[in-house]
């Protein structure tokens, strides 16, 4: 076990260089860019692609890309996507099998190889949500294989959050705006008179012999400073918060309130929430056959407690109302996320509000849930 | 055993969805390997009689004719699947159930009393027992092999009941509606169409009628937040599926 090594500062330059690197090594980078009139995850040949000089605005139901004064790259707050649609991807083959002329079936387990993928600028909220998915699939007895080769490989670079959006609640969940662990280097992005720079912390052996092979400095205090406040100030501009009560507790006692007919009264029922979070993890089996009969594949697929289907069982849906179905997802996320998996399912990072069409809040349900517990 | 009889026929509507069957182009011979290709005017004159083991219709009842037609063919279905928005909702000439059919036929053709006609357009399953409806306008290809596939191994098909949405999300689109402001119907869309509006940017038709849970109350404000004014929204719900967004409207 070697020391691990000192913070250092990057310049775009070295940024490239890094990135340059990954590419070099046979790593598929991802990382934020423009598309679509949207900061989206997406494969990054150069660091260049990455949004200098946009930022977004953030509201319930609502995502504007906006051109900032400065050319910060990482300036900006959760997007459509989440590393979950890398490592938990919406459809994956299991396996398939063939059934020859005697009849024989041969089964054939899904063996591709997994891209092997660096993260590049991956939030605090988002760093926590891959922990919390990291156990739901792969730290009980039954393991999400794919996941697991998936993750194994990934070279996290967290990008710490220093302009959080008017739907962000990191803080009140534990999870931002600052990384702590989990990354193999951690980023601050600093712009100020001295310049357009990156304080960079290594996390593991493997980030400090990648900072090694790309030109850097040693941290200077100033950059370091600098990094440190405007991590501090992110923490004082969350957009929203969470009531400050146990949340478990909450959930488990709002089982019958009114405001879930309320709530449901305005949820489209259109799953977008469940898809954009990135720790919901549900998926349903698919089987597909071919029109003879003689080959069949099983595929896993992203599901949501949204979709009648989901619990669809003998006889039908068990959660047929879309009260029922919303009180589903929000108490399992808040509430029994904790027995199943010792943590909330909850990370702050307000995808679920930005990205619900008709702009349901959970923040706000869950602090209507609360003041209708406490009258 | 001899190979199952397919038979494909159609009431009032405009073909593109049986098209959808020839469409299969690179499965359409080992499709042909697998059924008995028995009654499909639109591929071939040449025609068997029933009964028939599965029978795909397309088009809606518009007329007395219609009607009596499709108990027929339903007599001689053993698994009988609906295809496409007329068979399923009536199709866009449904409109004609708002409406009064008989100032149209008056203004429309010049000897109206040649013109026999019910006054409403209705799907398929409001006549007979239907054992899957294929929504879409037109139907999607890969939809329609998989309901045919599923058929032929005794299982069932892979259809899924929710919103265009999720497919939105699945292949990667940014909304529409949150990032651009473009009115979009996909909340409350059926999938199955592979969202493709959304990716290039339009917002969805709902050519596939409403999803198996919808709210559609719920949309309408943000109809109205994008642009929309009470005859745009109308226009928007009252295209291909009109009496089945009009049916949700009202519940």
């Amino acid at each position: 076990m070697t020391t691990p090594a000192a913070p250092a500062v990057l310049d775009r330059t070295g940024l490239n260089a890094l990135v340059e690197a990954l590419v070099a090594s046979g790593r598929t980078v991802i990382g934020p860019t423009v598309r679509d009139a949207a900061i989206v995850l997406a494969e990054l040949g150069s660091a260049e692609e990455l949004p200098y000089g946009w930022g977004v605005e953030l509201e319930a139901g609502h995502y504007r890309l906006r051109r900032r004064n400065d050319e910060a790259a990482f300036a900006h707050s959760a997007g459509p996507q989440s590393w979950k649609n890398f490592l938990h991807p919406q459809r994956e083959k299991l396996w398939s099998a063939d059934r020859s002329a005697d009849g024989q079936l041969t089964v054939q387990a899904e063996s591709a190889a997994a891209p092997s993928y660096a993260f590049l600028g991956v939030r605090p909220c988002d760093l926590r949500a891959i922990a919390i998915q990291d156990r739901v699939l792969t730290g009980g007895h039954f393991k999400d294989s794919g996941y697991q080769e998936r993750r194994k490989g990934a070279f996290l670079i967290a990008a710490e959050c220093t302009e959080p959006g008017a739907t962000c609640f990191c803080v009140s969940m534990g999870s931002g705006p600052g990384a702590d662990a989990g990354f193999d280097l951690a980023l601050t992005e600093v712009v100020d008179q001295a310049g357009h720079r990156f304080f960079v912390r290594v996390g593991t052996e493997e980030g400090a012999e990648l900072l090694a092979e790309v030109p850097h400095r040693a941290a200077d205090s100033t950059t370091r400073e600098s990094a440190r406040t405007a991590v501090a100030d992110a923490a004082d501009r969350m957009g929203r918060s969470m009531p400050p009560v146990s949340l478990q507790r909450l959930m488990g006692a709002s089982l019958e309130a009114d405001r879930w007919d309320d709530v449901a009264a305005r949820c489209l029922t259109c799953g977008n929430c469940t898809m954009v979070c990135p720790t919901c993890f549900c998926t349903t089996t698919e089987e597909v056959t071919d029109l003879t009969g003689d080959h069949a594949e099983r595929w896993q697929r992203w599901d949501s407690c949204f979709d009648l289907d989901f619990s669809h069982i003998h006889g039908g849906p068990v959660r047929k109302s879309p009260h029922s179905r919303y009180r589903q997802w929000l108490t399992h996320k808040l509430g029994t996320w904790h027995d199943q998996f010792d943590s909330s399912g909850c990370v702050g990072c307000g995808r679920c509000i930005v990205w619900c069409p008709v702009g349901i809040d959970i923040t706000e349900e869950v602090s209507a849930l609360q003041e209708e517990a406490e009258r | 055993m001899s190979a199952p009889t397919l038979a494909v026929f159609k009431l009032a509507s405009c073909d593109g969805c049986q098209l959808t069957l020839l469409d299969c182009e690179d499965e359409l011979l080992g499709l042909a390997g697998q059924v008995r290709i028995s009654h499909f005017l639109e591929a071939s004159s040449a025609v068997r009689p029933g009964p028939y083991d599965l029978t795909l219709v397309e088009g809606s009842i518009t007329t007395a004719a219609d009607a009596e037609r499709i108990r027929e063919i339903r007599a001689a279905s053993r698994h009988l699947v609906t295809i496409g928005a007329c068979a399923t909702a009536g199709g866009i000439q449904a409109l004609r159930n708002f409406a009064d059919v008989d100032e149209y036929r008056r203004t429309v053709y010049a000897r109206p009393e040649y013109i026999s006609a019910l006054a409403t357009s209705t799907p398929v399953s409001a006549h007979v027992d239907v054992d899957f409806e294929l929504r879409g306008c037109p139907i999607d290809r890969r939809q329609l092999l998989e309901v045919i596939t599923a058929y032929l191994s005794g299982r069932k098909p892979d259809v899924p009941d929710h919103s265009v949405c999720f497919e939105c999300k699945r292949r990667g689109t940014v909304c529409v509606t949150v990032a651009h402001g473009t009115p979009c119907l996909g909340p409350v869309t059926h999938a199955g169409c592979g969202a493709i509006c959304p990716a290039y940017g339009r917002g969805c038709y709902g050519c596939f009628g409403p999803s198996g849970s919808v709210n559609l109350p719920a949309l309408i404000p943000l109809l109205r937040r994008d642009g929309m004014d009470d005859r745009d929204t109308e226009r928007f719900l009252h295209t291909f599926n009109t009496a089945a967004f009009e049916a949700e409207l009202r519940s």
